[in-house]
Order: structure tokens, then sequence, then C-alpha cells
């Protein structure tokens, strides 16, 4: 259960290995290093997430693994052999497209169909598939439409039931939820979820959604500036966030100063400016004694009616209801904002009112020490 | 305003082909409705032989521009802009910014030299002259059509196997193809229009039918004229129509 | 046919090749088929499109021969004969006040052309550009429907109502305005009609290219910054839309000046225009030099116009 950034312990057979992959868009003055030296490994039956905001090298890397973009360096292995140099109509990979590039000219058995006629199936076997694929999408009854007649979920469907048809080992999809509309994105995350484990198809999923990430994947690797920030199940990677960076993208996050005074393998303790010591994990690549950032996740914090109390004093500056629970932002003493985030009960009058001084609490070991 | 412009636009047209069917030799005074003069010019064998003529040329200039300008727009718009982009584009474009005028006593002097070295005469000469500022007018709604087509529909074909080849047979022409035939109906109404060119260009006895109505001013505009003039309107609303309807689906 | 950037060749199937390899593969072959799909295009335009420019100026340095065609003795003559000409007597250097007349009025139709086709096509494109979406495309294909249409057919079009027993003259006389018809055919009035008329599609598309991207909440902006009307389209309109007037007045200037037919039709002797005066040479007066040095001058205005365009709309992306 430690942070870790790179990712050398992999079990279970392998479906993609990128090792050592850089990619530079350009030359001279506006060249871009989207990818640099990253490294992943991805198992087989995974739904693997890569996360990051926009221009990370996230859809670079992707469109890599595709064979749209080729490597400036580095290798690219599917089951243990070499792609990076075959041409996307040569990878067993098959992709599902933003926007869903459906052939606009085709009806949606066409669509679905058209892989397999590309690979020169019996038409027999055609006719199976795609009704098969169909049956898997719950889209029977649309199958004579033409794609501009669909509905965006339903294009979304038909986007997965063209890119599995063919059956490939490693299906590709980019930020395919982002153009739905917030209640359709919960119901195909679940849809997504279910597919990946009735087809048993290894999944490579990208996002900028931390939500998305967290509630589908296996195994999700954060990006930033074309680097891999962490990798790591979702639990991991929200507990236990490596760096600065990647606390913050993920969730809501409080920061505060420590000096960490004695480390125990993936623990330590940590003096708080406060004065108060506190226990917290610390990451994989050990951090020497000395002054270190910590990450407490508002939810793991609380609130003491004593003033006094607690490992961090500080004054009320603003209470937010949210329905389940309520927020209410602090200054501590030494200045540092600081979130605290409060279950709901039913009635419940709070006692921590604007304006008023509160102490803080931290729930067991939800420190964690990052590395920057 | 809009409406005051349309009927000026269109009025001076609409009357003149009401005038085609006038009973009377008169294009100004109507007496009553007949088709004698669309009978009189379909069986006038010079109007017959100018009119084959400007098919033929339309048509042979028509495939051959169309053809290359799809090539250049393939390579103009499905693949990364390039340096040489700008000088391609004022090319192909270049016989919209020469004065027809210019084009055409060009052209004039640069086929009599040829012809006087090779000796070789006919009808190719015209047809090249056609092919030439054709091929600007078939280009613009090709180039466009393929703009407007993301490129990931070539990608997300080879993503599921289709060899280039294949990707072209079976994505990206038929998504072109209302573009192709937008061209291809420009340039069939460009060269079926041409006058100056042609006038200048052609050799002895090549008569397309704009020049045969040139020809027939000395005598005054006579109803015949007017007849084969309403005949060149209605052929061009028809195409222009297509044109329209085959780019507008899309938007 | 490699549409798609990334796909190397066949040859990359058997042997392993890094990535870089690769790319540098697939983009020569992307090149190389780039070339081949333009070589045709390029190659019909530069060899029957651009070569006869450039023997037109060598023949324009030239005399002309005994009948027509050129000889091959190099001289000035046909550029000095563009405006002076020398007289028959003395033999000195006179202004060509045919020429520069002719000259001239090419280039005062054109400009007033222009000026009209702006008047008339502002308002029109303005109307198309305030309609509902779904009607704006019917209005335009309405509009330039007639551009297309044979501008033979509608020159005639065009005389049948300027002639002297023509419709308006008909008209005028039927009412009792006049009593004997006006002369409107084979004036220079007549063919500005005729011009603007021509070119006026050419006008209205541009500039509805450009005020369909106006942002109308702007203009209400500005009246609710207490403009008035002429304030409003002075100051916001105008400029919004300059780029759509320029191309618009670009691209009926250069038709404009070089036109042939409307003059010719409708200009008679009192109307001609340089484009006639070319082919003039080429024709009857057989001063194929001469006809090539007009036809250069010619060249030269547009290129001008072009200029003007092209340094315009660089300086309105700079700004922007």
């Amino acid at each position: 259960m430690t942070p870790s950034k790179t990712d050398s312990s992999v079990d279970g057979s392998v479906a993609i290995e990128a090792i050592n992959i850089t990619k530079i868009f350009g030359s001279g003055a506006d060249e871009v290093r989207a990818l640099d030296d990253v490294s992943v490994t991805i198992r087989e039956n995974e739904f693997f997430t890569l996360l990051g905001p926009s221009g990370c090298g996230k859809t670079t890397l992707l469109r890599l693994i595709a064979g749209f973009e080729h490597p400036t360096a580095g290798q690219i292995l599917l089951s243990g052999s070499a792609i990076g140099h075959l041409p996307p109509f040569q990878r067993p990979v098959n992709t599902v497209f933003q926007n869903y590039a459906l052939f606009p000219h085709m009806t949606v058995a066409q669509n679905i169909a058209f892989g397999l006629e590309m690979q020169g199936k019996p038409r027999a076997e055609i006719d199976d598939t795609v009704k098969q694929m169909l049956l898997l999408v719950r889209m029977q009854a649309l199958a004579e439409r033409q794609t501009s007649q669909l509905s965006g979920g339903q294009q979304q469907r038909v986007a997965l039931a063209r890119a599995l048809a063919p059956r490939p080992n490693v299906l590709l999809l980019d930020e395919p939820l982002s153009a739905l509309d917030l209640k359709l994105r919960k119901e195909m995350q679940i849809e997504l979820k279910r597919l990946q484990h009735e087809t048993g198809i290894t999944f490579i999923f990208v996002t900028h959604d931390q939500e998305e990430a967290l509630t589908m994947s296996d195994r999700v690797a954060v990006m930033n500036e074309g680097k891999i920030r962490q990798i790591g199940t979702p639990r991991e990677i929200y507990d236990h966030p490596g760096e600065r960076f990647v606390a913050h993208f993920i969730g809501e996050t409080n920061f505060v100063e420590g000096e960490l005074i004695s480390a125990n393998g993936s623990t330590g303790q940590v003096r708080l400016t406060s004065g108060a010591e506190v226990p917290a994990s610390l990451p994989a690549e050990r951090v020497a004694p000395g002054r270190v950032s910590l990450v407490i996740r508002p939810e793991h914090a609380e609130l003491t009616e004593n003033p006094d109390a607690g490992v961090f004093q500080g004054q009320i500056d603003n209470v937010v209801y949210f329905g389940t629970d309520t927020h209410y932002y602090l200054h501590l003493d030494d200045g540092t904002p600081f979130m605290v985030r409060l279950q709901n009960q039913r009635d419940e009058v709070s006692t921590f009112a604007r304006g008023s001084r509160a102490g803080v609490t931290v729930k067991g070991n939800a420190a964690q020490v990052l590395l920057d | 305003m809009a409406v005051f412009s349309i009927v000026l636009l269109y009025g001076p047209l609409i009357v003149m082909a009401f005038f085609s069917f006038n009973e009377s030799r008169s294009v100004t005074l109507f007496t009553g409705f007949s088709w004698t003069w669309y009978q009189q010019a379909a069986g006038n064998e010079r109007v017959q032989e100018a009119a084959l003529l400007s098919l033929q040329i339309a048509l042979v200039a028509t495939i051959v521009a169309t053809t290359v300008a799809t090539m250049a727009g393939l390579a103009t718009t499905r693949t990364k802009s390039f340096k040489a982009l700008p000088v391609v584009y004022a090319i192909i474009n270049q016989p919209l910014m020469v004065p027809e005028i210019v084009t055409a006593v060009g052209t004039l002097v640069f086929f009599g030299i040829i012809k006087q070295v090779t000796g070789v005469y006919g009808l190719g000469y015209l047809m090249l002259a056609h092919i030439v500022f054709c091929i600007p007018f078939a280009y613009m709604p090709i180039r466009a059509r393929l703009e407007d087509m993301d490129l990931t529909y070539e990608h997300a074909a080879a993503d599921l196997y289709a060899t280039p080849w294949l990707a072209f047979k079976r994505v990206t022409f038929p998504l072109m193809l209302p573009g192709i035939l937008a061209g291809a109906m420009l340039s069939f109404v460009i060269s079926l229009d041409d006058v100056i060119i042609s006038l200048l260009v052609a050799g002895p006895g090549e008569t397309t039918l704009p020049i045969w109505m040139i020809g027939q001013l000395r005598r005054g505009l006579t109803p015949e004229v007017n007849a084969i003039s309403t005949v060149l309107l209605g052929v061009t609303v028809l195409v222009v129509s297509l044109v329209f309807l085959l780019t507008i689906r899309k938007r | 046919m490699a549409l798609v950037e990334t796909v190397p060749g066949p040859t990359a199937q058997h042997t392993t090749l890094s990535g870089e390899e690769a790319t540098a593969q697939a983009e020569r072959k992307t090149r190389r088929l780039r070339w081949i799909l333009l070589t045709p295009a390029l190659a019909i335009i530069c060899g029957i499109g651009i070569m006869p420019l450039s023997i037109i100026l060598v023949y324009s340095f030239m005399s002309p021969g005994p009948y027509a065609g050129i000889s091959w003795e190099p001289t000035f003559d046909a550029w000095i004969s563009l405006v002076l000409e020398r007289d028959i007597f003395d033999d000195t250097l006179q202004l060509n006040d045919a020429h520069i007349s002719i000259l001239f009025r090419s280039l005062w139709l054109a400009l007033l052309t222009t000026v009209l086709t702006l008047i008339f096509g502002f308002p029109l494109a303005y109307f198309i550009a305030t309609r509902p979406a779904r009607q704006r495309n019917l209005w335009l294909f309405m509009i330039s429907l007639p551009f297309w249409s044979n501008l033979l057919v509608r020159t005639f079009a065009m005389m049948l109502f300027l002639r002297d027993d023509g419709y308006i003259n008909n008209v005028l006389l039927l009412i009792g305005l006049i009593d004997k018809p006006m002369i409107l055919i084979y004036t220079e009035f007549a063919v500005a009609v005729g011009l603007v008329y021509a070119f006026l599609p050419l006008m209205v598309m541009p500039l509805y290219a450009s005020m369909e991207k106006l942002d109308f909440r702007l203009i209400e902006a500005g009246y609710d910054l207490y403009a008035n009307r002429l304030q409003v389209l002075r100051r916001v309109i105008i400029p919004l839309v300059k780029p759509g007037i320029v191309a618009g007045c670009i691209l009926v200037f250069i038709p404009a000046i070089g036109s042939w037919v409307t003059p010719k039709l409708l200009g008679g002797g009192k109307g001609l225009m340089v484009g006639n005066l070319i082919s003039n040479q080429f024709g009857t007066s057989r001063d194929w030099p001469l006809g090539s040095a007009i036809a250069l001058f010619l060249m030269l205005m547009v290129m001008i116009a072009l200029i003007i365009y092209v340094r315009n709309s660089t300086a309105a992306r700079d700004h922007g």
C-alpha cells in the first residue's frame, strides 16, 4: 500500500508494455516533448486508466499504442512482441474515438461489420458477430439506422460495438464519455465496466475526469507534463498520493507543512507547526527526516468543540452546507487554509459557526507525506 | 431591399425567357405563346453542331479537371500541412487571378507556337484551355468538402484493419463524393458558358454555342438566340441547384 | 493511397524498425504520394496557364509581324505605344488619346462597378445574414445562381432592356414620361449597369461570409451605449466586416476591369474597355506586341489590387 512511481512488480500476464517511451512533436523552437521517458505495464483483463489534465500526454500515449503516431524513442510491446513499427491496420488493438468517428455513410450494422470485413472474415461469421455485438450493447432494434439519427449515448454504444467486434487484444478508449451529459455519463460508466467484465478484454481508458478514473479502473496512472506521476489502484492513488500534483489533481486536499522526525518503514512521525505530532504514511521512495509537506483529506479530519484541543487550531471562515455533508473552511493559526468535511445527520444543528474558533483532529494515520 | 435586389437579378432573365415563347419575331412585344423559336433553333444544323461541340468540350474538360482536382484536393487536405502549400494554392487558383482576356491572348499565342513547331492541329487545344480554367472551379468544393471531413474517419478505418487503399475506397471516397460531384458540375457549367477564351483559342470551324451566339449578334437579337439562351439558363439553374443540394446536406 | 500520415510502407512489415525510422519512412512515403497527386494539376496549370504569360512578356518586347504575329526584332515600341503615339508627319511622340481614354475608362468603370455593387450588396448581405439560419442558405443560393449562369445570356437580357426599342424605353413611352426613346445602350452608363448586374453576386458572397460571423449582440451593445444607427454602422459593423468588404471589392474589381463581353455588347464604340482593346490587337489591328503589352499592363493593375488585398488581410490578421 505504498505509492510508487514506477511499475516494476506486475503479476499476471502482460497485455501492453511501454518501455522508455519518448515522443517529440515538431523540431527546433517548436519542439514539444509530449511524452518523456514513460514506462508502464498493463496487465491482461485490466481496466487501466490514464488520468491527467489536457496536454499531459495521455492521448499521445494512447495514439502510440493504436499506431497513429510512432514513438521518437522507446518500445511498445503487445503480448511480448514489438509493435511500435506496425501501421494501425496491422495491430490487434481497436479504438473508441472521442467523437466516436462513426462512418456517416453506413448504417449501425455496417459500421460494426467494417472491421470484420477488413479482416476478410466470411460473411456468415460477420453477420453472426454483428448480431452478438448489437445484443451486447443493447442496440438490436437500431441495426439498420443511419448513425446520424442516433443520440449521443446510442452513438457511444455503436462505437463500442464496432471496436469490440474484431475481438481486439486491447481496447483503447479516448475520453469516450466527455461528449455525454452527466446522467448518461454515469450510466455509461456502469455499462463500460459491465462490457469489460463480459468480454474480458483489456481496456485502456483515457480521461481527465478523476471521478471516472476512480470509479471504473482497476489501476490508474496519473500523468502530468509528459510523465507518469503515480500508478496504483484508485484507493492507493487517493489515499496515498505521492506528490503534490497527484494529491491536488485528485479530490479535495489540505496541504500542511511539518517536520519528519522519525521514519520506520512505510510510516513515520511528523511534528506539525502547531507543535503537535501525528503519525503519517511515507512514500515508497524514502524521505529523509526534515521538513516535509503533508496531505490530509478533508473527510479524514474532524473539528473539536474545545478550541485548544486537536492537532491544529484555527478560525472558521466559512460554512457551506452540501446536503450529505458540510464543509468548514478554516485558517489555521499559522495562516494555512484548511478544510474539514463532516457528514450531516438529520436535523442536526451544527455547533461550529462562522467566525468561531475550533480545534482540528486527524483520524488515525490519515496524514500522507509527499515526495515534493 | 433584398426582395428588390432579387427582382433586379432575376427580372431580366425571366422576361427574356418569357419572350422566347413569343409567337412573333418581336422580342419586346408579346403576341402569343408558341414553341416556334425552340423548334427553329433545334432544327438549325449550325446550332446542333455548336451545341454538340460545346457539350463535347465541356464533358472532356469536366472529367479531366475533376480528376486532377480530386487528386490535388487529397494532397492538400489529407496530409499534414507542408511548406509549399501556399504556393500550391496560388498555382491552382492562378486561372482565377488572371483576367480571362489575358489568359485568352496568352493561350492563343502559346498554342500558335506549338502548332507551328509540331504541325499538330485539332480540338485538343481548345479542350486543354478549358481544362485549365475548370481546375480551380472543380477544386473549390472538393477542398471544402475534404476540409469538413475529420481525419479521424480514416484513422478509425485504419484502426479497424483497413489498408490505406481500402480506407480510401470504403471511407474517404464515398464521403468526399458530394464534393467531387459539385466540382464536376461547376466545371461543366463554367466550360459550357465560356466565351472569350473559346473565341480566341478556337481553330477554324470550332464554333461552340457561345461563339455562335455572339456571331449572331450582327443580325440583332433574334428570338432564336433568345430561345437558346433560355435553354442554357435552364441547364445552369438545374445543375447549380443540384450542386446546392449536394453541398448543403451535410451542414 | 496512404492518406493517413502514420502508415509506413509495406517494407516496414518484414524488418523491425525503430519508431524513429518508421516515422521517417512514413513521412517519405506521404511526401512522395503528395507530389504524385499534385503533379497533374500543377503541370497542367503551369504548362498551359502560366507559360503563355511568359511568352506574351517576350512578345511585348518584339516588333509586329507583317500580317500578324511578331518578327524577332527587340524593341520597346509596344510598351511606348501603350500611352504614346508617334506622329505620322513629324515623328514626335505625343500622348495616345485613344489608348489613354480606354485605359482610364476601364479603371473608372471598374471602380464605379465596385462602389455600386458595394452600395447594393451591403444591405443585401446584411439582410441575408439577419435571416433565420435555415433561410440563409436559400437566399445565398438565390443570389449566387445568376452568377453561375452564362454571362453572355445575362448580357443579352440586359440588351433587351436597354435597346432603343427595349423594355425600358417601351414602358416609358407607353406611360408618356418621354416622347422619343432615350439613348441607353452603347454608352458608358449601359456598360456600368451591365457590370453591376453581372458582378453583384461576387460582392454579396464574401460580404455575407463575414457578416455571418458577426455577433449581433455587439450591435445591440452599440445601441445600448447611445450610438445612433449611422454611428453603429460606422463604428461597429463596418470595422467588423472589413475583411468581407475588401474581399468583395477585389472579387468585383478584377473581373470588372478585365471584362470583355459586357463592353462589347453594351458599350459599342463609345464604351470599349481594355479587354476589347487587347483582343482588337490580336484581331483586326494585328499588332501582337502591343496586345501583349496591354495585356501585361492589365495584369499589373490586377496584381496591384491583389497586393492591396493581401496587405489588408494580413494586417487584419495581425490586429485580430
